[in-house]
């Protein structure tokens, strides 16, 4: 049965009416009408539903909504907002620097896997503010691409650190 | 609004032309019912009149256009290089046009984008079109400004009157009025030396949406009042002439789920529910006793059914006496290959939306060919195609024809069904069961040299079945039989790929038919048969090199009189910087060995040619695919940047495709259903690629979506062997195909 639940997508808070089990993925794409985290599989295979939760990437598809009340969601809309917080700028950007790297490379096709790379991508990024070559394939291997993007998917990220790295912040 | 202001001068023309052609002439005596048309575009069944300028094109009042295209963006950059050719020969900015979605009430019908044909076919009609109306526009500001048209100079939308300030807009000259004028194909267009947009790269329009995340896919679309709708099947299609039979449904075995409805028409079952979950769960839960007569052959069998079941042949090609040119030649190789069933596997499964109502339906998909979508439709419903109205909405790539009309149809079906809007989102497990494959191969063949290293004798023959005409929504709801599409050139053995880039004297071409009723579904997959076809022919092309210890790009170079493909050839070895050397150069120590291979090929136009680095581990049955090269020449290429991201997806899909992905099947049905048991490339393993474009800015435009993979998957063969000295014979080379290879 339907449940009135609290949670905190994008540092705002919202009650929803669910039941328990609910995949988060419904609530985020239904009742928040989000469209940065996209059903792709259900299974946890592919990455397409991405989001962060207390920072971490996970997958919405098979989180139930219940395990989120009480930590911080963030989905792709509230990215650059999430960076902004995390470097303490005054203000936040209009993209987060892998959304603006990912445009520079022209790394999408369809686009639909961008959510979770840029999740992904945003995750690895505050962990990691110079990964290799092989460290982003690792980090990234989760994530299915299946225009074939990968090669510029991963210039991109190596370009956003760049460009993290040079504003110092 | 008012009339059109070219009407009056068509009058004029009219008169003076002694009452010749000029379309526009009568609804420009009717302003009312100009003003009325404009307004109502959309309001009215289509396709529109490709025979008027007012189709395609539209000039706003703010200075901008709108080009109404009947191709569909499908992350190969239509929408941004269709515009850069109306942009061009209009003297606007690119920044200047948009396009809208296709829709069967708005939009032309161009054919459905495949073939890659949106670029080979829309761009010279775009072209033509924007010529047309410059040309009108051009006239109208010669009236307004009282100068020549001669004199007048164009740069985004502002006319100006040479060596003045005088100018008008296109805007102002007919801001958001209708041409009203014929599409005659016969204005002038630019000289590709004047190009400035068209042959320059530039940003595709549809990204900045996508990375912020406030793009619309069809999975975001909403309909009021709809419900959420799952499909209920048997997870993995059975054979193609059997569909799927429902013995039994307990719907008490949902009870617990309030607000769901379950919905059959035959044996199409589904589930409809106000809550997405619930439908979800319903799906899932439903107790549904399905028919398990076993229906297909064996995975293990599935080559020897083919090779010996009944077939419909046909001499595609019979140039010369290849038959009696083996007998005298010097070298001769015969080489037989298996080639699997593979799956679009959108990346996203396919969803769409219906609203279905006595006398009239909406149907928004993600369909290639909106207008076939509509005719297939009609019948299902009960209703005329102008009833209907089919929207396009952006899904995934799709590769070819993957579930989007069967997701289209299921929509509808429900929707009829349940008396409300519905909108179905297929599972991961609907979409990989259910996909129309590309269909399984064996190819035999044949090819001889001279002692010279000239090729004397090729012979191709391939067995395969066509592509499934009935969808499965239909064909479980109406019992249809499994009909096939017919007398396409993409299902056959090819002669343009199959040894076509070689002056060979005696060719034979000869395709055996199989009947898909008692296989799986199969469809149109990116490049079809071609990856096959390649794999087959260019290691037979390879091994006679071997044999006559000469190097397989010099071999190739020496056998091919036609310089596209040598141009491609070229292209790709200079870029991975080939080193000349006869027979095979396996390097690497213990179990890892290297190897380098070279391929050509093509879908039906273009020319394709690749260098493929890869590594073999003995010990385990590892392959990777280190780097590859891959050259495409599609003639006048609109947006080389786009097109260098095309040959990135198809190397990286091809290096997939070769590699890992095989769809699998029992005797009861498919059982590849998802990522896990239907793998494809991933980071970790994907090769370094390098694009390489072969700009022909004189030349026509042929495809790009996907003519560089035939020659890469021949390229990763052909490497192989370099590397390991044993021909592969079937792929995906998996370790346990692999080892067996080796052993």
């Amino acid at each position: 049965m339907a449940n009135e639940l609290r949670i905190r997508v994008n540092d705002r808070q919202h009650t929803v009416s669910a039941a328990p089990d609910t995949p988060l993925l419904y609530v985020l794409t239904n009742e928040l009408t989000l469209r940065g985290p996209r059903f792709g599989c259900g299974l946890a295979q592919c990455g397409s539903c991405s989001v962060l939760i207390d920072g971490e990437e996970r997958r919405s598809c098979v989180t139930p909504v219940s395990a989120v009340e009480g930590r911080q969601v963030t989905t792709l809309e509230g990215l650059p907002d999430w960076y902004a917080e995390q470097h303490k700028l005054a203000r936040s950007p209009a993209l987060h620097p892998i959304q603006q790297a990912l445009l520079d490379e022209q790394a999408l096709q369809c686009g639909y896997c961008a959510n979770g790379m840029i999740i992904k991508a945003a995750e690895l990024l505050a962990q990691n503010a110079a990964p290799t070559d092989a460290e982003i394939r690792t980090a990234m291997n989760g994530h299915l691409c299946r225009c074939g993007t990968y090669p510029r998917i991963i210039a991109a990220i190596k370009r956003a650190a760049r460009a993290i790295q040079g504003t110092g912040a | 609004m008012s009339a059109s202001p070219l009407a009056a001068l068509g009058r004029r023309a009219f008169l003076k032309s002694g009452g010749a052609l000029v379309v526009g002439f009568g609804l420009g005596a009717r302003p009312d019912l100009a003003a009325a048309q404009n307004r109502a575009r959309g309001a009215a069944a289509g396709p529109p009149d490709p025979k008027q300028i007012d189709t395609w094109l539209a000039i706003h009042a703010d200075n901008t256009a709108t080009l109404y295209i009947g191709f569909v963006e499908l992350g190969q950059g239509t929408t941004t290089a269709l515009p850069q050719i109306a942009a061009e020969e209009l003297d606007l900015s690119l920044e200047q046009i948009r396009t809208v979605q296709t829709d069967t009430n708005v939009t032309p019908n161009q054919g459905g984008t495949y073939s890659s044909a949106s670029i080979a076919r829309g761009g010279p009609q775009v072209r033509t079109a924007a010529a047309e109306a410059r040309q009108a526009l051009l006239k109208l500001a010669s009236e307004r400004l009282g100068v020549p048209a001669a004199e007048l100079h164009v740069a985004s939308g502002i006319v100006t009157v040479a060596g003045t300030r005088r100018s008008v807009t296109y805007g102002e000259l007919i801001g958001d009025q209708l041409f009203e004028i014929p599409f005659t194909g016969n204005a002038p267009v630019k000289a590709p030396a004047d190009y400035r947009i068209v042959g320059v790269p530039a940003p595709r329009k549809d990204l900045p949406a996508k990375v912020s995340g406030s793009f619309t896919y069809v999975q975001h679309q909403r309909l009021p009042g709809m419900l959420h709708g799952r499909v209920v099947r048997p997870r993995g299609q059975r054979a193609y002439g059997v569909g799927a039979k429902v013995q039994n449904v307990d719907e008490t075995s949902i009870r617990d789920i309030a607000g769901v409805r379950v919905l059959r028409k035959g044996d199409f079952l589904g589930v409809v529910a106000p809550n997405e979950w619930d439908a979800v769960r319903a799906a899932a839960q439903l107790n549904v006793v399905w028919d398990e007569t076993p229906s297909l052959p064996a995975f293990d069998a599935l080559y020897a059914h083919m090779r010996s079941a009944a077939t419909q042949d046909t001499i595609v090609l019979d140039n010369g006496a290849a038959v009696d040119a083996f007998g005298k030649a010097a070298h001769q190789t015969t080489f037989a290959t298996h080639c699997p069933y593979q799956a679009h596997a959108t990346f996203a499964p396919n969803c769409a939306l219906a609203d279905v109502k006595p006398g009239s339906a909406l149907v928004m998909c993600s369909s290639q060919d909106i207008y076939g979508t509509r005719r297939v439709l009609a019948p299902l419903l009960g209703l005329a195609e102008s009833d209907i109205r089919v929207q396009f909405c952006d899904g995934s790539g799709t590769y070819g024809h993957s579930c989007y009309d069967d997701v289209a149809q299921a929509a509808a079906l429900l929707s009829q069904l349940a008396g409300a809007p519905v909108r179905v989102q297929l599972m991961r497990w609907d979409e990989h069961g259910w996909d129309p494959y590309g269909p399984a191969h064996v190819g035999e063949v044949r090819a001889a040299a001279d002692a010279a290293g000239k090729i004397v004798a090729y012979e191709y023959h391939g067995w395969h079945h066509h592509w499934s005409l009935i969808e499965t929504s239909q064909q479980l709801a109406l019992g249809s039989a499994p009909d096939e599409w017919n007398n396409l050139v993409s299902q056959q053995v090819s002669p343009a790929n199959c040894g076509a880039m070689y002056a060979i004297e005696n060719k034979r071409l000869v395709d055996h038919r199989l009947t898909t009723a008692n296989y799986l579904r199969g469809g149109w997959l990116r490049s079809p048969l071609d990856l096959s076809m390649s794999f087959t022919s260019e290691q037979a092309i390879d091994d006679l090199a071997f044999r006559l210890d000469m190097d397989p790009y010099e071999f190739r170079q020496r056998n091919i009189a036609d310089e596209r493909w040598l141009g491609v050839l070229d292209a790709a070895a200079r870029a991975a910087g080939w080193t000349p050397r006869p027979g095979r150069t396996a390097r690497g120590e213990g179990n890892v060995v290297r190897g380098r291979g070279i391929g050509l090929g093509t879908h039906l136009s273009s020319w394709g040619g690749a260098v493929a680095d890869v590594e073999v581990n003995r010990a385990t049955g590892r392959v990777a695919v280190k780097h590859l090269y891959g050259a495409m020449d599609a003639g006048l290429v609109v947006n080389p940047g786009i097109v260098e991201a095309q040959i990135t997806g198809q190397l990286v899909q091809t290096a997939s495709r070769m590699l890992l992905e095989e769809v699998t099947f029992n005797e009861r049905g498919v059982t590849s259903l998802d990522w896990a048991s239907y793998p494809v490339m991933r980071f970790t393993d994907c090769p370094e690629v390098t694009p390489i474009v072969v700009q022909r800015l004189t030349e026509r435009h042929f495809g790009a979506g996907e003519e560089v993979m035939a020659a890469a998957a021949a390229a990763i063969a052909n490497a192989f062997f370099d590397a390991t000295g044993v021909r592969m014979r079937e792929f995906p080379f998996t370790p346990r195909r692999v080892l067996a290879a080796l052993a």
